[in-house]
């Protein structure tokens, strides 16, 4: 059975009540892990009370944050502060030298880019390249396209279509996330892999996008981030009385 | 030569509004919705049709062909507004068979 994911709520979390909604409704629609948008400066306390959220309705929480440095120097200072406090780090690129550093950097889980400036959408051949060797995921956010009407739409339609082709031919993992602010926003994961056929996503590979590709990232992350964990293969499995 | 069948497939949907809606609103926002994402060659070869609708609970029942399945489902997730109130359709099953789907979404 498929474990859907969603790495992508921007839920308000001074609002818990709205946070409870959201994480219920995706309980509802199928989804077992989701990731919530949190600040740079988020309290354990925050983190706590979203995590007995979670628990309430059976899901688990993954802890995520959203960086949108101006320059490569800011995101890899950002890199540094913030990565080993957060389960999942998406960067916005914003400038072509943001968008290089991001696709090359280990550290970076997900290359996301704006819904409506489509002029900043830097994701080319040259960018699925370093993204396939650093292992970086292309992110798409659904929310865009249930709220943008007409042109802007099917342009951004047309975008998302020649950028899933990179992100094939290149085998960069793509990432599907609802991006919703509200419970309104969130649909069911074979309701996005239905959507995903206005830019030529095929069925497998949206529902891969959906579970397997996002909870792997999850996955390695948790692994990396875990106490005994030194480097790939290697893991500290005890210690010695005052050592 | 014999034509072959099309197969159907039948949809149970969820609205979820707070306002009421019946079905012309229902069916006239899947309808909007088939047009707006795949025009009017695409609606055609959906066979869009009502066939149940509980105005209490806010469950329906449609069906289409199979080969127009997975653009009815883009369609209706696309359906952010009914009537120009917030709304949302959910599909909460699909099968080949109306006998089927009530015993899925029942369960």
């Amino acid at each position: 059975m498929r474990k859907f994911v969603d790495l992508h709520l921007r839920a308000p979390i001074k609002d818990l009540y709205k946070v409870e909604r959201m994480v219920r409704k995706s309980s509802e629609l199928g989804y077992r892990l989701v990731g919530i948008l949190l600040p740079l400066n988020a309290s354990r306390d925050q983190i706590s009370q979203l995590q007995h959220i979670c628990n309430d309705t059976k899901i688990d929480l993954v802890t995520r944050v959203d960086f949108s440095p101006k320059t490569p120097r800011e995101l890899l200072n950002d890199l540094r502060r913030f990565r080993r406090k957060f389960e999942v780090i998406s960067v916005t690129c914003t400038s072509k030298g943001v968008a290089r550093q991001a696709a090359k950097d280990r550290r970076v889980d997900l290359l996301h880019f704006p819904a409506t400036d489509l002029r900043k959408r830097f994701f080319d051949d040259a960018e699925a390249e370093l993204a396939s060797k650093a292992l970086s995921s292309l992110e798409i956010e659904m929310a865009p396209l249930l709220l943008l009407t007409g042109f802007s739409r099917f342009r951004l339609l047309s975008r998302l279509r020649r950028e899933v082709a990179i992100a094939e031919r290149f085998k960069v993992p793509v990432t599907l996330s609802s991006g919703a602010t509200n419970e309104y926003l969130i649909r069911g994961p074979h309701d996005y892999a239905a959507l995903t056929t206005l830019f030529d996503m095929s069925m497998p590979s949206a529902l891969r996008a959906l579970s397997e590709n996002p909870a792997a990232l999850v996955e390695r992350n948790r692994v990396k981030l875990s106490p005994g964990y030194v480097a790939p293969g290697i893991r500290v499995v005890g210690r010695k009385n005052g050592v | 030569m014999v034509s072959k069948r099309v197969r159907k497939r039948y949809l149970a949907l969820k609205v979820v509004s707070e306002q009421f809606v019946n079905e012309r609103d229902v069916m006239d926002s899947v309808w909007n919705a088939v047009l707006k994402l795949f025009g009017e060659y695409g609606a055609s070869q959906a066979n869009l049709r009502l066939m149940e609708y509980d105005r209490q609970m806010k469950f329906a029942v449609v069906r289409c062909f199979h080969t127009a399945l997975e653009r009815v489902r883009a369609s209706i997730a696309s359906i952010t507004e009914i009537g120009g109130k917030p709304a949302v359709i959910y599909v909460l099953g699909v099968s080949g068979t109306l006998r089927a789907l009530r015993k899925k979404v029942l369960t």
